[in-house]
């Protein structure tokens, strides 16, 4: 039974359609990121769900009710802005205390409430802070408390990560995962970093063009992307061209590689198509018979293994996957697949 | 809700052009009419007087020269503080930019007390040199232009150092590393990057200059500008031709605005600028920083001087000072009396009343139309952020006409109505003049808020009232108290329409002084200006720490 629904969300600004029929569901206590680069209409999407903007068409409803036409005072969502949105001329305490004002919440019990809403996010003490003496960090916790102090129904964030720098951004995403969880409350995050996403969210939905691509677990999506834009855009992936020659094969540079197709519709034999191929679903092998040869043109460690850039004869650049004293830079080099990881698309569709 | 916002609007809107459009309209009409009908007679007498020309010509030469010269004085000035470290540099940075605060005319006073045919130089030269007459008059456009330079070379100096201030110093290291010699780095660097603060304080000199009034009417003697012919033109009772008068120092401002806006699209470098200012120029030896500092502190000397004058002139007492070169008496008589004496005191009661009410509902106006304009976006939201700025194009005489022509007639029909010669004219006046005050300030604080905090509060739970008053309130409280300050300060100390439009209950402390300066009695003329002077610092000082904490 969902507990969030958004049926058919439509959103036109002048010039551009932000968000294109969507609908997706999500099921009480479940946290769903949405993924998609820039333009892709998923903050017009949250901004839709938390009410700034009202849809052309379509419905938002949250535990059977309609909530369309309500607007946010009304909405019962809480939001996590990008830069927080804190008050800055109100400290902590009062920042996290607003919205119990809102509902009526005075004297002890506000104290209490603020205090346990700043526990929650282990913040205990800060009350009297100003909020400019926080931390990034700290900050993005505050902004957390004070949209969960009121209990609202679903929590929204917008790309709440990305004022963070790197280290303390791994840090602070496993944090939040944690907190949403011990909540329980029904989240909707968006992000434009696939890790992000696939760590917090229990279901990942990749847009594109105000569109819905695909929804599913992250091991559905790395392992069966629908598309060859949801291959390309989760994970490391080459596109390779090629020329269908059954079902279970392709033509390579004039080789033969085994690639399953897996789509319904089948391309006719003999159409050009379009292979993606993660680095580690290659081999890296010398040059010779059966492998597509080319040059090594780029190295980038990884550990103990090494991604390489390889051109190949036929001018596709593809990045492989091997140990890190494979090969140098230059040398001529032969490439098979390795197995599962390589997705077929058509190829007029990028 | 949308549609009650553009209602709110349309009216806001209509209000506006009521208060601003149609009182210039009503004048460029006016002085195409007669009781008969339509005539050109107007225009011909203005057209084919050499005097009218010669006052046209007047404003525009010395508006230009006052720009030159304010620029001499302000630019070296900002170069100085902003780029030079000596003792003493914070302090005088504050003391030198002093002037902006000051209403014009007592600029112009402690001008007249230090350089006038009486003041303290020309007393002291006569003395040294045992003159029978002053050594000079301080009269014609060279004293005008004195006293222009004088009081706006603080534009140059505060928009410079701002420029300066804004100077990635990175920039100015990669232009060395790029083998770039001093000058080389002044001129392709340095120049072009304060080309909008030049630019900017430039016009605003120059709209200053051109619509100055207490200048030219207290040093001009025979020597006429445009806005001092059409007070002289009314005071003759020649209404229609004043009007005329007026329509064409509108035009030549409003052709000014134009040409500036032309020669100047945009300000392309404004938005460049992030990173670390320079670092100051730590000048070598103890001894030329020394010299510096002590430069400094002469100049900004030598620029303060006439306020100290007004300072020293407001405790002498009426009738003690006639030939001697330094005043013999002090006593605090001059204050007393402006406290004591009720009809001494109402003046200063009158200013602070109107300049309060104008400032509050100038404030009120500016946010009403800031969050129509900026949040809900309203249709007519450019022609009222136009409307609220238009009068800072207008010289302010040119208002005063035209607010004295739409009050003076009681037809409601045409949306007229008396008030001229009651209480309300004056207020209302200061209101249109301080509008683009408040307006800018608060425009622009609106649009530095991030949006995202009147979301926040929504999704709190927070309604528009309790948003309005505990976000969006708080959040601009810096730029309100900046706007409200300055307008406040420009409305207490106003001249230019008061003298068009009061009466005698509502005579403001410009008219006292200029009253008091007819009688003789400079000590009072000086005590006033310096209630004046001490009304404004207290007001800024209050909005300089209301923003620190805010």
């Amino acid at each position: 039974m969902a507990f969030l629904e958004l049926d058919s969300l439509t959103k036109t600004f002048p010039g551009h359609r932000a968000v294109d029929g969507l609908s997706l569901s999500l099921s009480r206590g479940e946290v769903l990121a949405l993924l998609g680069p820039s333009g892709s209409g998923k903050t017009t999407t949250l901004r839709l769900l938390a009410g700034f903007e009202s849809p052309d068409s379509g419905r938002v409803v949250v535990d059977g009710e309609d909530v369309t036409t309500t607007p946010p005072v009304r909405r019962r969502f809480g939001m996590v802005f990008q830069h927080y949105a804190l008050f800055p001329h109100l400290d902590v305490g009062e920042n996290v205390a607003f919205g119990l004002e809102s509902l009526g919440v005075r004297g002890p019990a506000l104290a209490a409430r603020v205090a346990a809403s700043l526990a929650l996010v282990d913040m205990t003490g800060f009350e009297r802070r100003r909020v400019d003496q926080l931390s990034g960090g700290q900050q993005q916790r505050v902004a957390l408390a004070r949209a969960l102090a009121p209990e609202p129904r679903v929590l929204l964030l917008d790309e709440p990560l990305s004022n963070l720098d790197p280290a303390l951004r791994e840090r602070t995403r496993r944090e939040l995962r944690g907190l949403i969880r011990r909540v329980g409350i029904t989240a909707v995050i968006v992000t434009h970093e696939q890790e992000d996403a696939f760590d917090v969210g229990d279901r990942v939905a990749v847009l594109r063009g105000g569109q819905l691509i695909q929804v599913g677990t992250p091991d559905e999506l790395y392992a069966n992307p629908r598309t060859a834009f949801v291959a390309a855009f989760i994970g490391r992936a080459s596109e390779i061209p090629a020329r269908l020659l059954a079902a279970d094969a392709v033509e390579v540079e004039g080789i033969r590689w085994p690639v399953p197709w897996p789509g319904p519709e089948l391309v006719g034999a003999g159409q050009p198509v379009l292979v993606l191929a993660r680095p580690e679903s290659l081999r890296l092998g010398a040059e010779g018979d059966g492998r597509v040869r080319g040059v090594v043109i780029g190295r980038r460690f990884i550990g103990p293994t090494a991604h390489f850039t390889v051109r190949t004869d036929g001018g596709a650049v593809v990045e492989v996957a091997a140990l890190a004293g494979a090969a140098r830079e230059g040398d001529r080099v032969g490439i098979e697949p390795a197995g599962t990881g390589l997705h077929l698309f058509p190829a007029d569709v990028a | 809700m949308r549609d009650r916002a553009r209602l709110w609007a349309w009216l806001l809107a209509a209000g506006l052009a009521w208060l601003v459009v149609y009182p210039l309209l009503l004048v460029m009409v006016d002085g195409l009419r007669e009781p008969g009908g339509w005539t050109l007679q107007h225009v011909d007498r203005f057209v084919s007087r050499p005097g009218e020309w010669q006052a046209l010509w007047a404003s525009l030469w010395l508006s230009l020269a006052s720009v030159v010269l304010s620029a001499a004085v302000g630019v070296p000035l900002a170069f100085l503080f902003e780029r030079v470290d000596f003792p003493g540099r914070a302090f005088l940075g504050v003391l030198v930019a002093l002037p902006a605060v000051l209403p014009p005319l007592v600029g112009v006073i402690a001008f007249l007390f230090l350089y006038g045919e009486t003041g303290f130089t020309a007393r002291f030269v006569q003395w040294l040199l045992r003159l029978d007459e002053p050594p000079w008059r301080l009269a014609g456009p060279g004293a005008i232009l004195l006293v222009h330079a004088y009081s706006m070379y603080v534009y140059f100096f505060l928009f410079c150092r701002a420029g300066l201030a804004r100077l990635d110093g990175s920039m100015l290291e990669a232009a060395q590393a790029l083998g770039a010699g001093r000058w080389r780095t002044l001129w392709s660097v340095v120049l072009p990057h304060l080309r909008p603060a030049l630019a900017g304080a430039s016009l605003l000199t120059f709209m200053t200059s051109l619509a100055s009034f207490s200048a030219p009417y207290i040093f001009g003697g025979g020597y006429k500008v445009m806005t001092t012919q059409i007070v002289f033109t009314r005071l003759n009772g020649d209404d229609r031709l004043a009007m005329v008068e007026t329509a064409a120092l509108s035009l030549l401002a409003l052709g000014a605005l134009w040409v500036f806006r032309r020669a100047d699209p945009g300000g392309a470098l404004a938005a460049v600028g992030k990173g670390t200012a320079p670092a100051l120029a730590r000048v070598g030896s103890l001894g030329t920083r020394r010299a510096i500092a002590a430069l400094a502190w002469v100049l900004a000397g030598i620029l303060l001087l006439p306020h100290l004058t007004l300072l020293v002139v407001s405790f002498v007492p009426s009738g003690t000072w006639t030939t001697e070169p330094i005043p013999p008496a002090y006593s605090l008589a001059n204050y007393l009396a402006l406290f004591q004496e009720p009809e001494r005191f109402r003046p200063l009661a009158n200013s602070l009343w109107m300049a309060t009410l104008a400032t509050g509902v100038a404030a009120a106006v500016a946010l009403g139309a800031a969050i129509l304009v900026v949040r809900r976006r309203v249709p007519t939201g450019r022609l009222i952020e136009a409307l609220i700025g238009l009068p800072w194009a207008v010289p302010g005489t040119v208002f005063a006409i035209a607010l004295a022509a739409l009050f003076s007639v009681h037809d409601p029909l045409r949306l007229r109505f008396v008030l001229v010669g009651t209480l309300w004219i004056l207020p209302l006046a200061y209101l249109v003049r301080i509008l683009p005050i408040t307006g800018r300030a608060i425009f622009a604080g609106f649009r530095h808020l991030d949006p995202s905090l009147e979301e926040a509060a929504a999704s709190l739970g927070a309604d528009r009232r309790r948003t309005l008053r505990r976000v969006v309130l708080p959040a601009l409280r810096p730029a309100l108290a900046a706007g409200a300050t300055l307008a406040f300060v420009t409305a207490l100390g106003d001249f230019v329409t008061s003298i068009m439009l009061y009466t005698y209950e509502t005579r403001p402390i410009s008219l006292e002084i200029l009253a008091s300066l007819r009688q003789g009695d400079v000590g009072v003329a000086a005590a006033n200006g310096v209630f004046l002077m001490l009304a404004s610092a207290v007001v800024f000082a209050l909005g300089a720490r209301r923003e620190a904490r805010g």
